[in-house]
């Protein structure tokens, strides 16, 4: 293997910088560098708002979405409805498919909550035999207004924004509900609320939105 | 010269890649690492070789779109050709890769290895375990079942506890508002390029200071790290007492990564391939969505702490731990390396080792969470049915009705987030069902607005019979003062038959 380049040794290679170290050739090389840096700022930019892109588009998410038939709720029922997510592609597939539940307070009182579980966002099982909302997954428990009853969660289930037109259920939907959109605490009005529900559900008899 | 030295000769002149691999594996190490506990190191590298060539044999087939994804595993699992079994490798072979990284941490931790000079090497490590994970969690939303889709529900409403930009950070992590196809590209891009790429790079940098540093002796107690004279004592270790790393130490490796291999494919063979379970279709509600192994001890603390400290402990408990891991070397990077002498290191690592077994053991049945179907599947025994009263039993109905079974089991069947209610009786009184029925508390709901008053009567009169024959139930004893107008009974106690309930 005698035919093998020798490497410069580190001598030689401090000399042949030093010789370099002020020269025009140096003066080149640092003006390169410059210019590969200023590439890459503005190169950066269209990178980086391509992957912010779906934090900046946030509200443009939200539309008002059809449930049907506002008739079809009976009084004193919650019911399992779907939806189709309002901004969706073909290849989104099944998960485009939303659930939420509809309660019929009474006659053209309707509440519509999420399915996510306040806590950690699992799905909620509506019980109507004890009035109950439970989660599968740490255990929570919800009233069937969607107040807080035990374990985990520290609030009600979310609810979204509702409107009736030309008799339609209508609700405004088209994001996941977490903790982040308005889930704000609020101080209710004058009525207080009752103890065990104390925690930071929405407030009783009012129909104030939980989903921003 | 035959031909394939010829061969050889030729490539070497060209490539001269034979004095730096002869140095890197002739290196002089201490006799002493040539032991079977410095086996994991090299253990975790074969599992990720396997990870990676799996990986890409999984991804011959896999197409990363949410309308398919569901339907190609099945495919992968029924059709193509041992296609399960390769599913089922990459899926055992991340199990025993997460087990085998924390193990060769904890070895290392107790070896003191973390100590001077190898400062960076415990650092890169730290992020090498956390890559891990986040290489099985991404690959969990890859098998895009019902699991992968509330996973990510999880994930995403943990990070919306982050305050100001929680919302921004869903966003970014769901790729949009929802969880739908353009969060399984993201997590596809995450798991099969950008962490493995790193994993991969750290690795390599991880090995590069483990050959230049050399490894780890064994420590003895009383030798101690010093920063002046470390370097020369390990010299000395090595090249007086050692041997050269290959083979002397590295047969064991190669055993110990054979027989690891084998683990997995027999795990792969025998177990099969992990899911999927149903579609990732969020309307089917019907679902009780569990996190796979390495990440069920997380599942159990997020049911056991209290509301008021969650978001905090979300929030502030991970930063700190990996601060901790990340700050070790520079808080103890001298001094004693042996276990003998560091008792709260080992107390640290068998704390750590027994919470973990018991939040695992405890997420595989899942106390603090109702039994869904309880009030429907699990009749109560007959045994608490006999010589009962036609009310009693009607309470008996309702109680199964109103699905109070998923919580409270009743001979042993039901759900087991509030207490077993077979000696009910002997602990509450009737008022006291029925305050504890109709108000709740302690982390029970009030059913005062779902049961008629009929209702509770039978219910509470059923509560009542709940009670060991040889012990009575409780029973208030001024109630009895009160029903004899206010003049006590003689005694509620006789003799020899112990207390008994007045009516
Ligand atoms: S997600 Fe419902 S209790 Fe945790």
């Amino acid at each position: 293997m005698d035919e093998k380049l020798p490497p410069p040794s580190p001598h030689e290679q401090e000399q042949l910088l030093e010789r370099d170290r002020i020269s025009r050739r140096s003066f080149l090389m640092n003006v390169g560098l410059a210019i590969n840096a200023a590439v890459g700022v503005l190169l950066a930019v269209p990178v980086v708002a391509y992957i912010l892109g779906p934090v900046m588009r946030r509200r443009e998410y939200l539309t008002w979405v059809d449930l049907g038939d506002a008739a079809k709720f009976n009084p004193g029922e919650t019911k399992l409805v779907s939806f189709r997510n309002p901004f969706t592609n073909e290849w989104d597939g099944e998960t485009a498919n939303i659930p939420a539940y509809v309660r019929t307070a009474a006659p053209g009182r309707y509440t519509v909550f999420a399915v996510n579980c306040a806590h950690l966002g699992c799905p909620v099982r509506w019980f109507s035999e004890s009035q109950l909302f439970m989660c599968p997954c740490h255990g929570g428990v919800y009233y069937a207004d969607g107040s807080r009853a035990s374990g985990p969660p520290e609030r009600g289930l979310f609810e979204y924004p509702t409107k009736i037109e030309n008799g339609h259920l209508l609700i405004e939907a088209g994001q996941m509900p977490t903790l982040s959109n308005r889930a704000a605490v609020r101080p209710c009005g004058e009525q207080s609320q009752p103890t065990l529900v104390k925690r930071i559900a929405p407030c009783p008899g009012t129909d104030e939105p939980t989903i921003g | 010269m035959p031909w394939y030295r010829r061969t050889y000769d030729w490539l070497e002149r060209r490539l001269q890649l034979e004095g730096p691999i002869k140095d890197a594996v002739l290196h002089p190490v201490p006799k002493s690492t040539a032991s079977w506990w410095y086996v994991f190191g090299s253990a975790s590298a074969v599992l990720l070789v396997l990870q990676v060539v799996t990986g890409i044999l999984l991804a011959l087939v896999y197409s990363p779109s949410a309308s398919h994804a569901w339907n190609i595993l099945q495919v992968l699992n029924q059709q193509v050709p041992l296609g399960w079994f390769l599913r089922a490798m990459h899926g055992w072979g991340s199990n025993f890769m997460v087990a085998v990284v924390v193990i060769h941490m904890a070895q290392v931790f107790l070896f003191g290895a973390y100590k001077f000079p190898r400062e960076l090497t415990w650092i890169i490590g730290v992020f090498l375990l956390l890559l891990t994970l986040g290489m099985a969690f991404t690959g969990q939303v890859l098998r895009f079942d019902q699991d992968a889709y509330w996973g990510l529900a999880i994930g995403a409403s943990i990070l919306g506890r982050v305050p100001w930009i929680g919302g921004q950070l869903v966003h970014l992590m769901l790729g949009g508002p929802i969880i739908n196809g353009a969060t399984l590209t993201r997590f596809f891009a995450l798991h099969v390029f950008i962490l493995p790429g790193t994993l991969l790079v750290l690795t390599v940098l991880h090995v590069w200071m483990v050959v230049k540093l050399g490894i780890n002796e064994w420590p003895m107690p009383g030798r101690l790290v010093r920063r002046e004279t470390y370097i020369q004592e390990y010299n000395e270790l090595a090249h007086k007492d050692g041997l050269p790393f290959f083979p002397g130490a590295a047969w064991k490796d190669a055993y110990f990564a054979a027989a690891i291999l084998l683990a997995v494919a027999i795990c792969a063979a025998i177990f099969g391939p992990y899911g999927p379970t149903g579609t990732p279709d969020p309307t089917v509600i019907n679902t009780v969505p569990r996190p796979d192994p390495p990440f069920l001890w997380i599942y159990t603390v997020l049911s056991y702490l209290p509301p008021e400290m969650e978001t905090p402990f979300l929030l502030i408990v991970p930063p700190i731990a990996i601060a901790v891991l990340l700050g070790l070397p520079f808080v103890a990077g001298v001094g004693e390396k042996s276990w003998w002498r560091r008792p709260v290191a080992v107390f640290t690592v068998m704390f750590l080792a027994v919470c973990w077994a018991s939040f695992t053991h405890l997420a595989t049945s899942t106390p603090w969470s109702p039994k869904m179907n309880a009030w429907s599947g699990s009749p109560i025994p007959t045994a608490f049915l006999e010589h009962r009263t036609p009310l009693e039993r009607q309470g008996a109905n309702v109680f199964q009705e109103k699905q109070c079974r998923n919580c409270h089991s009743i001979g042993g069947s039901g759900g087991e987030r509030g207490p077993a209610l077979d000696d009910v009786a002997t602990r509450l009184t009737e008022d006291q069902l029925i305050r504890q029925v109709l108000l709740g508390g302690g982390n029970m709901p009030a059913y005062g607005s779902t049961l008629s008053p009929p209702e509770t009567t039978a219910l509470v009169r059923f509560l009542n019979t709940l009670h060991p024959n040889y012990q009575p139930a409780a029973s208030d004893a001024s109630r009895a003062v009160a029903e004899q107008g206010g003049v006590p009974p003689a005694s509620t106690v006789e003799p020899g038959n112990g207390q008994h309930k007045t009516q």
